[in-house]
This record gives structure tokens, C-alpha cells and sequence, in this order.
């Protein structure tokens, strides 16, 4: 069945440079650069974007960042720790948000 | 594209340098089956070194100088000859290793085995995949975990890996699924702060290693979905800078009953040394640097990345 994503695709993510060289020889750069070692290790670095590639719901980050955070030494117990962040932050953003239901209700009620 | 093809595109030749270790395989019988090994090693097979071809070997090592002579199996702790293996091989050699899976350095035989293995001052290399218990398991069967836990805080006992005591414990790492090891320096320093951290467990180095894609790891590849990618993956990171330190180049690697190959690999797949079967009890003298070690597409596994050697990565 055809579907919008294709997995076969990750692999061909350089193809976006066509029509755009320049902006995505600038955009690969610098992603090669966050993810180099710096103050955080790779592999912090990759448990990282595992996190994010969940929040933003990306399947294609969430293929490669399960394969890196493998290859750089994570196990499945610290990676679902990491899943788990996504869905601390994620679900305290909503509840949060109900501090400004209860402030225009409060202001409005009796 | 092969192997031999991508050496030939990078102008490189695998031959032999300077011989300097002598591994010896001691047999396929293991207490264990793990996933990943290359030799389907495990507790129905039978295959296990001889009295007479331990003595061949102790010969070899006596007529010809082997700086490291590394026993290996299956699980070289089966094999009923081992004291004499290890009394035979220790006066003829500067630096014995003996490999262990930990589990079977365990049970009723541990305390002699271990003595043996302290008196002979050998180097133990322990297999250990992952600070992750689950990983473990998955790699190397159930109850695992804890039975290696409990062997290595006994060697810890004994003094194995305990700064000081001369007594080395080294720890073999191989990734527990479809991927390739993480850095050997960061693993190092995670596993030596974990192991302490929760146990108390010291060691000496650890040594990351790449599955090779044979045996039953491969067929697990195949049965799981993941063989092309994991073999596009070995190809594609192919590193003509760690030909140059590959283990087959300064390794004899002699198998149960006898016969030589350059290395474990190549034993797995029968591809015997110089490309034709020669015994142990035959070789009068160290193999001629220059001579071209036979290869397979296997051989991948051990130059993806940084490398494979001996004892561990190298440097890019």
C-alpha cells in the first residue's frame, strides 16, 4: 500500500540540496556540527534528538535516532527514559495551559 | 562490490605482517548459544580439542616465539584438558589470555579455575555486551546477567582487574543486535562507571567488537530482516585506514584439531591459512610477512569503522 512516508526516503534526504545547493550545504553543515562532540557527548546528543523526534512525531527521526543512540552505546532502558521526557514535557505543556482556563474562568465566573 | 574488490579500489593488499600471536581455539562446546556467535557455539556440540592436539600445541609454542597466545573456544573452561594446556603454554609465552564468557567460570569448578587461572598469572578477556541486563540476555540467553555479575566480582576477589595486583581483567564488548559498536573510549568509561556504581566491579580495559556476520548472528540477520542493511552498513563504512592493524595480519589461529587459519573468522568458514590445510605439528617456522591472507565478504565486519584487532579497536 503506498503511503506517504517511505522509509526507503531517509536515505535519500541529501536529494532536498537539488534546486537548493547552497541552503542545504549550509543547512547539513551545521546539522553535522550540533551533532559533533562538544560540552554534551554524541551519545547525549543523540538520546537528545531521540527525544525531540518524538515530540515533533518525525518517523524518519525517530528510525535514525534509535539506530544512532544504539550505535553510541545507549540501551533501550535509557531510551525509553528519554521517550518518557518527551511525554513529561509534552503532557505538562497541556496541563499547564490549564492555569489560563482557570484564570478566564475564574475572571469570569462568579 | 567484494572485498577483495574495495582493497584493489583503495591500491591495498591484506597480507600477513610479522606473526606475534597465537590463538588457539580450543573447540565449538560452549555452556551458552549466544546470538552473535560466529562459530554456533553452544551446549550440543562436541567439537573440542584432544589430548594429543594440545600437546602439538605446546610444542608450536615451544619451537616458535609467540609474544601473546590468546586461548579461546566455545568455552575454553569445557575443555577437560585446560590445566594442561595452560601449565604447558605459560613458560613459553610473555603474555597468556584466556577468554571467558563468565557463566561457565561459574558452578562447582570456579574456585580451582580461577586459582589456576591466578597462578598462571593469565589475562582474563570476559565477554560482557552491555551494562544493560536485558541486552544481555538478549544476546547471550536468561540468567545470564547475574551469573556474570557474581563471576566477575569473584575475580575482583581474586584480584583479576584490581589496580595493583599485576592481575588483568579485560572485558569484550559486542553490540547486543544489528548495529555497530559505540566508541571504545566512551564505552569504556561508561561500563568502568557503572560496573563500580552499582557492584563495585573493577577491570582493567575493555575492548569493543564488531559482530560478524556469520554463523548463527547471520542467520539471525537474515531471520530478523536486517542482513542488507547490516552488510550495506559494514560496506559502507569501509576504512582503508585499519587494514593496516587488522588481527589476521599478526594472528595464527589454530582450531581443535589442529589446522591453521589467519583468523577466527576465517576458521568459521574454513579458509585455512596460506589457502591450504596445514597442522599445527607441521609449522617449523613463523609465516613470511607478504603472504596474502585469504578473504570473504566477512571480512567487512573488521574494517568498518575504526577497526578490529586483536584486542580492540584502533584508531581511524
Amino acid at each position: 500500500m503506498e503511503t506517504y512516508y517511505n522509509p526507503a526516503d531517509l536515505n535519500r534526504f541529501p536529494e532536498i540540496g537539488k534546486d537548493a545547493p547552497q541552503l542545504a550545504a549550509k543547512f547539513f553543515d551545521y546539522y553535522g556540527a550540533v551533532f559533533a562532540e562538544g560540552a554534551l557527548s554524541e551519545r547525549e546528543k543523540a538520546l537528545i534528538a531521540l527525544a525531540v523526534a518524538h515530540a515533533v512525531q518525525c518517523p524518519y527521526c525517530i528510525d535514525a535516532y534509535t539506530r544512532s543512540c544504539l550505535e553510541k552505546g545507549s540501551n533501550l532502558e535509557e531510551m525509553t527514559e528519554a521517550v518518557h521526557v518527551t511525554n513529561a514535557i509534552r503532557g505538562g505543556a497541556s496541563l499547564v495551559h490549564g492555569m489560563q482556563m482557570r484564570n478566564i474562568a475564574e475572571k469570569i465566573s462568579m | 562490490m567484494t572485498f577483495e574488490q574495495t582493497l584493489e579500489q583503495h591500491k591495498l593488499a591484506l597480507v600477513r605482517s610479522a606473526t606475534t600471536t597465537l590463538q588457539v581455539n580450543v573447540g565449538r562446546l560452549c555452556n551458552l548459544a549466544c546470538r552473535h556467535c560466529h562459530l554456533e557455539a553452544g551446549p550440543h556440540r562436541d567439537e573440542l580439542m584432544d589430548a594429543e592436539t594440545v600437546e602439538e600445541v605446546i610444542a608450536c609454542a615451544e619451537r616458535l616465539d609467540f609474544a601473546t597466545i590468546d586461548i579461546t573456544g566455545g568455552a575454553p573452561e569445557l575443555l577437560p584438558h585446560l590445566p594442561r594446556l595452560i601449565s604447558g603454554l605459560r613458560p613459553h609465552t610473555p603474555r597468556l589470555l584466556i577468554r571467558t564468557n563468565l557463566t561457565a567460570l561459574a558452578g562447582n569448578k570456579s574456585e580451582q579455575l580461577i586459582n589456576l587461572y591466578r597462578d598462571n598469572k593469565l589475562t582474563i578477556v570476559a565477554s560482557l555486551p552491555s551494562i544493560n541486563s536485558a541486552q544481555t540476555e538478549a544476546q547471550r540467553g536468561n540468567g545470564v546477567w547475574e551469573s556474570a555479575i557474581a563471576t566477575l566480582k569473584l575475580l575482583n576477589e581474586a584480584g583479576f582487574g584490581v589496580e595493583g595486583s599485576g592481575l588483568k581483567l579485560d572485558i569484550a564488548a559486542n553490540p547486543s543486535g544489528a548495529f555497530l559498536p559505540a566508541s571504545q573510549a566512551e564505552t569504556e568509561q561508561r561500563f568502568r562507571r557503572e560496573l563500580e556504581r552499582r557492584y563495585g566491579i573493577s577491570f582493567s580495559s575493555l575492548f569493543s567488537f564488531v559482530n560478524v556476520p556469520l554463523g548463527r548472528f547471520h542467520r539471525w540477520l537474515e531471520s530478523s530482516g536486517n542482513l542488507p542493511d547490516y552488510l550495506k552498513n559494514l560496506k559502507t563504512r569501509f576504512n582503508p585506514c585499519s587494514v593496516q592493524g587488522l588481527m589476521c595480519r599478526s594472528t595464527l589461529s589454530v582450531d581443535w584439531q589442529g589446522y591453521l587459519y589467519d583468523c577466527d573468522f576465517n576458521q568459521a568458514v574454513g579458509l585455512h591459512h596460506s589457502g591450504t590445510a596445514h597442522h599445527i605439528s607441521q609449522l617449523q617456522q613463523l609465516p613470511q610477512p607478504g603472504v596474502r591472507i585469504p578473504t570473504q565478504d566477512h571480512c567487512f565486519a573488521c574494517t568498518a569503522g575504526a577497526g578490529f584487532t586483536c584486542t580492540g579497536s584502533i584508531d581511524a
